[in-house]
């Protein structure tokens, strides 16, 4: 399989955008990692750069939770690197990970504790502590309108708000770079747009933003879109360049042909 | 790191840890209920049965209750810290584990920040049953209180980062309970918990008398038995800082979190 370039037209654009946007806080390069015989990544490259939000699109089983955990230095690469604002994932954990918010696809909650303590616990983890830690906790519950729900049970909590409590939790240490892990898995189409649209909104403040996920209605409203099918990245381009490449109607068609037909897609 | 960091890291696993067992309402009970059982239960049907002379840290005849404090004390830290790696591998299997590890600290501080963690709760519940215990009759002098404190604090991280170990190395939550059948009971019954090591050597069983001298809990109960006595059992402190050291050190060069992650979902995504 071939993959996809779209820097011409559309993308060109785009790139131009992201380059004066900003610095490139994530970036990952050649990185392979198998499970025994069976290949999970076979040498993925991408970027992500300040103020830009990137949808890393794939079908289950394309690889993306693997990607996230070298992404998050849980699980060490075969081969490449993974740099988070010039940091080095495996020579430099600690400081990567300073740079880094995640949600991940299964919830990490306590559940009997409640959200602000849920919030305190990981503001203390990144070593901010005290009024600091105060001011930042409900700043972030107040942008994600849960500063009325800060002394309840993450229990108590619907899913949806749970995700957001997730998703304040990431954004406490103010981390340059936020990766969602297929973050709306099990929500109802308004909390998923709702969540989305947050995500979308911290454009604005420079956090450069991976948002993993296999549905394509959530990677139109990205930057970029990376499709990854099987170890491999298949394609990546503005939502328009991708669609325009693979000769289809939709996003949805195209990630469709890409990954069903497996054939590549030559740039429009 | 910074100390400030660390500091504060520090205080968020512990609150978490002691917020939780106090959740766990049973928790503080069924940790007591055990070795109460063995103190008043055991102790009292036994103690004609089981004679100790005069040995070291003793200076004179002591009630058979006196003689078995220690080891239940020891059963308290030994049950606690296996119940911390009990906890770690299901947070591990839940995903929980994972929120911890992408902190930005050394791996090996946040596995001793759960250490630490585990052993201020095993050190509470120790000196509640030791409160319980002076109910019965089992007499601990003022100096016994403050000498075991140290003692204490180093078996039960010694006893917790031999479950960190253990937690390393199993895979699965459903494999613990097995794996802890060839640790506790083993640990707890060639040791001088209930008889002095001169009874197993008199009764020619030279080859558990051996064991016992190269099990660590045997040390943790005889460096307790001192301190409560007000003395100091220097060799037995060494020997369980050095296992102490040992066994951390090997949890930490061996924790690998990739490995329960797999197991749980069966595939990575």
């Amino acid at each position: 399989m071939t993959i996809v370039s779209t820097a011409a037209g559309q993308d060109a654009q785009a790139g131009e955008a992201s380059a004066a946007a900003g610095e490139v806080l994530l970036s990952v390069r050649g990185v392979r990692k198998s499970y025994g015989a069976r290949p999970a990544l076979k040498g993925v490259d991408l970027e992500v750069c300040a103020g830009e939000f990137v949808a890393l699109l794939g079908p289950n089983g394309a690889g993306k939770s693997t990607l996230f955990q070298l992404l998050t230095g849980l699980f060490n690469a075969d081969a490449g690197e993974v740099r988070v604002c010039g940091q080095d994932m495996r020579v430099a954990p600690v400081r990567a990970l300073g740079r880094i918010g995640v949600v991940f696809q299964q919830m990490t909650l306590d559940m009997d504790l409640s959200v602000e303590a849920n919030l305190v616990f990981h503001a203390r983890l990144h070593g901010i502590g005290g009024a600091q830690a105060r001011e930042r906790i409900a700043d972030a519950l107040g942008r994600l309108g849960l500063a009325e729900r800060r002394g309840d049970r993450v229990r108590e909590l619907s899913g949806g708000n749970r995700r957001k409590v997730e998703l304040a939790r990431a954004l406490v240490h103010r981390p340059s770079v936020l990766l969602m892990d297929e973050a709306t898995v099990g929500l109802d189409p308004a909390s998923r747009r709702h969540l989305l649209d947050e995500v979308l909104a911290l454009r604005a403040s420079g956090v450069g933003v991976l948002w993993a996920s296999h549905l394509v209605d959530e990677a139109e409203v990205a930057d970029r879109v990376l499709v990854l099918h099987k170890g491999e990245l298949l394609a990546q381009g503005t939502p328009a360049a991708l669609v325009a490449a693979s000769g289809c109607a939709t996003l949805a068609e195209a990630f469709l042909k890409l990954t069903g037909s497996g054939q590549a897609v030559e740039p429009a | 790191m910074r100390p400030a960091h660390a500091w504060l890291a520090l205080q968020a696993v512990t609150s978490r840890e002691v917020a939780k067992f106090v959740r766990q309402g049973g928790r503080l009970a069924s940790a007591l209920v055990r070795p109460l059982l063995w103190l008043v239960v055991f102790a009292a049907g036994f103690q004609n049965v089981f004679g100790v002379s005069i040995i070291p840290p003793y200076d004179t005849y002591i009630p058979y209750q006196t003689y078995i404090v220690p080891g239940l004390l020891g059963m308290v830290l030994l049950f606690n810290g296996m119940q911390s790696s009990l906890a770690m591998v299901y947070d591990r299997e839940m995903g929980v584990m994972r929120l911890l590890l992408t902190a930005p600290l050394p791996r090996w501080y946040l596995l001793f920040c759960k250490l630490l963690a585990g052993t201020l709760l095993s050190v509470l519940q120790a000196y509640v049953f030791l409160a319980i215990a002076a109910l019965f009759e089992v007499e601990v002098p003022f100096s016994g209180w403050l000498y075991a404190l140290p003692v204490l604090v180093l078996s039960g991280m010694m006893l917790g980062a031999l479950g960190l170990l253990l937690s390393v190395n199993i895979r699965q939550l459903e494999n613990f309970a097995g794996t802890m059948n060839f640790v506790i009971f083993p640990m707890f019954f060639i040791s001088p918990a209930l008889y002095p090591l001169w009874k197993l050597e008199e009764s020619g069983a030279a080859v558990i008398h051996l064991l016992a001298t190269w099990n660590p809990f045997t040390h943790a109960v005889e460096a307790t038995r001192f301190a409560l006595h007000g003395q100091v059992a220097v060799q037995s402190l060494a020997i369980v800082a050095g296992c102490l050291v040992a066994f951390f050190l090997l949890a930490a060069w061996g924790y690998d979190p990739q490995r329960g992650m797999l197991k749980r979902t069966g595939k990575p995504g």
